[in-house]
């Protein structure tokens, strides 16, 4: 009989669904249910679940992957100027150029590992944001960024005579307008669909190899492997997890500029997924929201509202407390931020997951939920982990006793 | 006689040193061929130049009628060459039952297989397979366990059987039996004595004279890069050339 556990892929994607699509409902008493920030919770999760394809799995770390969300951005606002308002050429032109750059950088870079190999994505992402303010404006629109006008063509539309409304038009999904909740849940959906492919991938004799490389790339090559193909492979997927993050950022909100291909958003992807947990599936889905929930709820924070939260203390204490505490809410957002990093790396290096993991161990063994089949499985260890001790132990009265016998 | 592997003057210099100077040396198929010298005398950089770590300055490698200079190492070991090497090269991170299903995969799926939507937990020929393999080096009850936390000696074992779960026809083992106990040393002797019976051929470089003269059916003695001395254990055994190479007795003299 099969056992019903998180082994099972369905499993974990019904119960992945429900949390997602509930998520208006279970994050309306943290005051973070506003379609707004809902989007970008599904956006980034898209980019930082694609990001852990690489990283996670290959360990290979990019510092460029903003380049992808700029360029899926730019192509799916020129797909809704050329073509359509419909959000469906948008997000999937988006992710395909999107790949075929990831194709191009990643051939450049993968020729190199470790440090240089981020070096070299980094070198990449600041060539394309120069660029995009540059050479590329006729096609960026440089500062201004890439926005609709009521002069754009968009022949698809024309061709299939979908009425023209005054005033510029909004990204829809056949006829359904792509903002507030209903951009949310187009959004979620595709997360859940990226999320099921991640899963897929991770279980997968293909993402065996990939942590394989990442554990010893030599033993790799010598075992019959080509790494250099399999890491192509894990970087063009991400990076079109990326453009098709991008083109859902131009999708609820039909603009693009270049500061979405700055270092810092490479850097951004790089702290959730550390946060959350590199190369677990959630771990970078808890980083995200983390990320954004502190960056949304606590930039929005201001003497007046902790004063408030507060109340509760004497007047003094009140004033004490606001008068610290204010430095870590609104501009000063990033050093909370930057405290609760630096809490997560020293204290639980694998990330919040880490943290999820020992929990749940504490839970069963208070639980008696262990079973004694896991601790008979532990003795060969407990032998292995004797056995060089006692090695030299044995030796030593071999020597002895020879010595002896002499 | 028919030779599987045919080394044919090779020579090898990193800048000034000549690791290795005209190396000539064939491997009879289905036989056990030891490499034994001092060390510096060039034995891992030989192994190197045949599975294409090193590339060697001037000389041929030929394995099964194929040339093996400069082909990569991926390709030399879908020719059926592997190699174990001195340090045992494991995926630490991995569980012993992924280590062994990773060669498993390789014989498989070639050089590069894309098959994202395939469920490890399916794919039971060669779970199979992997769990047959560890049972035999007796690893079964800890596949599980991450290999990193594995002894020395077991981490050895566990390299030798992955590179015998693919079923090479040339076994390139570097001192296979270093760090280990006395009794996991006869139990590798043991292991690779039952391989010597299905006609796979191996080559050892060896330091523990009772592994080599256990096992061996010809020896070869490589000093200061050349090969002063190849013939059968008796033969290297009363072979004043080696002895003085090997136990420096000209000192004596």
């Amino acid at each position: 009989m099969k056992k019903l556990t998180l082994k099972n892929n369905w499993l974990v994607m019904l119960i992945f669904s429900t949390v997602v699509l509930t998520a208006p409902i279970w994050l309306s008493p943290l005051g973070a249910n506003y379609p707004d920030l809902l989007q970008k919770f599904a956006i980034f999760g898209i980019f930082a679940i694609g990001f852990n394809i690489l990283f996670g799995l290959t360990g290979y770390l990019s510092f460029g992957h903003a380049t992808f969300l700029g360029i899926g951005s730019y192509s799916a606002v020129w797909c809704f100027k050329l073509f359509s308002m419909n959000v469906l050429p948008g997000i999937i032109i988006g992710t395909l150029i999107a790949g075929l750059f990831a194709l191009i950088i990643g051939y450049v870079s993968l020729r190199r590992s470790g440090i240089y190999f981020s070096i070299l994505t980094l070198a990449f992402a600041q060539m394309f944001y120069s660029l995009a303010y540059s050479v590329l404006t006729p096609i960026t629109n440089g500062e201004t960024g890439l926005q609709l006008s009521n002069e754009d063509p968009r022949y698809i539309d024309a061709l299939f005579g979908v009425a023209v409304e005054p005033g510029l038009p909004s990204t829809n999904l056949f006829g359904q307008i792509m903002s507030g909740y209903p951009g949310f849940y187009f959004c979620a959906i595709l997360l859940i669909i990226g999320f099921y492919i991640s899963l897929k991938i991770f279980r997968s004799p293909f993402g065996l190899k990939l942590r394989a490389i990442k554990s010893n790339q030599t033993r790799m090559r010598y075992t019959g492997f080509n790494p250099r193909p399999y890491l192509l492979t894990a970087f063009i997927i991400s990076g079109m997890y990326a453009g098709l993050a991008g083109s859902l950022m131009a999708v609820t909100d039909p603009l693009a500029g270049a500061e979405r291909m700055q270092w810092t958003a490479s850097g951004e992807v790089v702290l959730m997924t550390i946060l959350g947990g590199s190369g677990t599936l959630l771990g970078p889905l808890f980083g995200v929201v983390m990320i954004k929930y502190f960056e949304n709820i606590f930039s929005a924070m201001n003497p007046s509202t902790l004063s408030e939260f507060f109340n509760f203390l004497p007047e003094f204490l009140q004033q004490v407390m606001v008068s610290i505490t204010q430095h870590f809410v609104g501009q000063g957002w990033h050093l909370t931020l930057g405290a609760l990093f630096m809490l997560v790396v020293i204290f639980l290096p694998g990330g919040v997951m880490e943290g999820v993991t020992l929990v749940n161990k504490y839970i069963r063994l208070k639980l008696g939920l262990v079973n004694t089949a896991s601790k008979t499985k532990q003795d060969p260890v407990r032998k292995n982990l004797v056995d060089p001790i006692a090695q030299p132990l044995t030796e030593q009265t071999n020597d002895s006793q020879k010595e002896e016998v002499k | 006689m028919s030779y599987i592997l045919d080394i044919r003057g090779v020579n090898k210099t990193f800048g000034g040193l000549q690791a290795l100077s005209d190396i000539q040396l064939k491997i009879e198929a289905g036989t056990t061929h030891a490499i034994i010298g001092p060390n510096g005398a060039g034995k891992s950089t030989l192994l190197n130049c045949c599975i294409g770590r090193l590339i060697p300055d001037t000389g041929s490698v030929t394995f099964n009628g194929m040339n093996m200079i400069g082909k990569k190492p991926h390709e030399i070991n879908h020719a059926g060459m592997v190699r174990v090497f001195q340090t045992p090269e494991i995926f630490p991170d991995l569980t012993l039952l992924q280590n062994m299903m990773i060669p498993a995969l390789a014989k498989r799926d070639g050089m590069f297989k894309f098959n994202p939507f395939k469920c490890m937990s399916k794919e039971d020929d060669i779970q199979h397979a992997a769990m047959e393999a560890l049972q035999e080096i007796g690893l079964e009850k800890a596949y599980d366990q991450h290999a990193g936390s594995m002894s020395r000696g077991d981490k050895r074992r566990l390299e030798v059987a992955m590179g015998l779960i693919q079923k090479p026809s040339l076994l390139l083992l570097d001192e296979p039996t270093a760090g280990m106990a006395r009794h996991d040393t006869n139990a590798t002797i043991d292991l690779l004595k039952q391989l010597t019976s299905n006609g796979m051929t191996k080559v050892i470089i060896e330091h523990d004279m009772h592994v080599v003269f256990s096992l061996a059916d010809t020896i070869s003695v490589l000093a200061q890069g050349r090969i002063i001395a190849t013939g059968s254990p008796d033969e290297i055994r009363n072979n004043p050339k080696v002895k003085e190479a090997y136990l420096g007795e000209t000192e004596d003299e």
